[in-house]
């Protein structure tokens, strides 16, 4: 026998169910109880940097969309600050850069409206590994050398939950028009497969003048959304 | 400025994607294995809600959504509880949600057309930030069980959804409370993804009857769990991390 180590365990996670909306958008549930419901606006008013849309849907190992589906979203403004005392720097009143995402309960498509965010310093050596890492090894999806310190291309964190899904998915997305950013990206570079980089890459078009990024999510099967575990 | 990292989420305590037993998972769970991440600033940050962001209200669900003078019907409970870390230590000011079905096991939600009748004043949900010392309670009527289509004839215990942030992304949580000496927990599909008896007993909250007011309502403890960090790396001290 050894002495016990004396951690508590993270709670386990349980689905989020089909009911999801009740609590974190009873609107869409089909009521209304709270003064505001939290996550319907990412930006905020003062935000520089260019508005966007994103739009999508999520999609099952079927093809079919998924109706019920929740995301929540989570980005740095445009000068890559995240609203939160440990990023550097400053965000703009009324910056949060968290929403909430839900779908048309008819068609399962999503959309949300926010502004671009900038690219996001890169992680630090935080502790683990080496103190003085070797230079960054490039393709090593061996991945026993340390992610590298470039620069992380503009991207926004995103957070799936439904019915069906019992521990949230993290993915990331990413933007087309980034490429030159996307490619020193330390974390798509670590996907081993590079065909399957591309499923974090929003593709951009204009509508009536606005700027929209549509990025389909696939849950299984061909085309499968890269997940990470964070 | 402290860049730690969170340790890593232990998968073997969470239920994987796919599990049969608990049908609608088939189709939604990725095939591939996940890419783990060190973390950057995109994971250890999170969003920061305040005061502001809620009303007093909001963690009675007993009365958040009744007419005035009116409440909501059920057996009247209190679930409280405190969020801690994997460190032990509690995790203040940070917002906890919670939704549920009411006493008869029908919830207040469009999708939802189960028999049992929607109870005019009860909406069924709260929400509530935890105070310095990371405690949080919600006043509310104990959900009823009801059944849903998995197999034929499956019934959820009773249960109430709770949604947590923490500090960081990596944090995010949303799992479900269930009630000490029920019967169905043992027989649930989506209780039984968990791989763990221990990871079960984890999320049933206990009869705490020092908490209950007395003539009043009944008190249920439920403490949350977040992921833990390791402490700032100090390059002449590498010891505690």
């Amino acid at each position: 026998m050894v002495q016990k180590l004396d951690y508590l365990k993270e709670t386990p996670s349980q689905t989020a169910g089909p009911y999801v909306h009740i609590g974190l958008a009873p609107g869409a549930a089909g009521f209304d109880i709270y003064r505001q419901e939290l996550g319907w606006d990412i930006a905020g008013p003062n935000a520089k940097g260019e508005r966007i849309r994103v739009e999508g849907i999520v999609i099952d190992g079927t093809g079919n969309p998924v109706k019920d589906v929740l995301i929540e979203t989570w980005q740095a403004n445009a000068d890559g600050v995240y609203a939160h005392p440990e990023s550097e720097g400053e965000v703009e009143e009324g910056f949060r850069g968290w929403g909430r995402v839900i779908t048309d309960f008819e068609t399962g498509e999503w959309g949300f409206d926010t502004v671009k965010p900038g690219p996001v310093k890169a992680r630090k050596s935080l502790g683990t590994g080496p103190l003085h890492p070797p230079a960054h090894a490039g393709d090593d999806w061996l991945g026993r050398g340390d992610e590298g310190h470039e620069d992380m291309a503009p991207h926004i964190n995103l957070w799936i939950v439904a019915r069906g899904i019992n521990i949230g998915l993290n993915t990331r997305l990413y933007f087309d028009d980034e490429a030159e950013a996307n490619a020193k990206d330390p974390v798509l570079n670590l996907i081993e497969w590079h065909n399957r980089r591309p499923t974090l890459i929003a593709k951009r078009s204009e509508r009536d003048g606005k700027v929209v990024y549509r990025f389909d999510i696939r849950l299984q099967g061909e085309g499968e959304t890269v997940f990470f575990d964070i | 400025m402290s860049q730690a990292e969170f340790y890593q989420r232990d998968r073997e305590r969470h239920p994987p994607a796919l599990t049969p037993d608990y049908k609608t998972s088939v189709m939604r769970s990725p095939r591939a294995a996940l890419i783990s991440l060190q973390q950057s600033v995109s994971e250890i940050t999170g969003p920061v809600f305040g005061h502001n962001d809620i009303d007093p209200i909001d963690n009675d669900l007993i009365h958040n959504y009744a007419k005035d003078g009116e409440s909501a019907i059920g057996e009247r409970i209190i679930m409280h509880g405190r969020v801690l870390d994997e460190n032990g230590r509690p995790v203040p000011n940070t917002l906890v949600e919670a939704w549920q079905a009411n006493a008869g096991g029908r919830y207040r939600h469009k999708k939802d057309t189960y028999l049992a009748p929607v109870d005019p004043n009860f909406g069924g949900c709260g929400r509530t930030i935890t105070d310095e010392n990371g405690y949080y309670f919600f006043r509310t009527v104990k959900p009823g069980a009801y059944p849903w289509r998995n197999w034929v004839n499956n019934w959820r215990p009773a249960h109430i959804h709770l949604s947590v942030f923490g500090t960081s992304f990596s944090q995010r949580l949303i799992t479900q409370c269930y009630f000490e000496g029920d019967p169905l927990i043992a027989k649930c599909p989506i209780v039984k993804t968990i791989p763990t008896q221990d990871g079960i007993d984890s999320l049933v909250a206990a009869l705490d009857l020092n908490a209950t007011v007395p003539l009043d309502s009944i008190a249920y403890k439920f403490d949350i769990v977040l992921r833990g960090r390791r402490s700032t790396l100090f390059e002449n001290r590498l010891e505690g991390n």
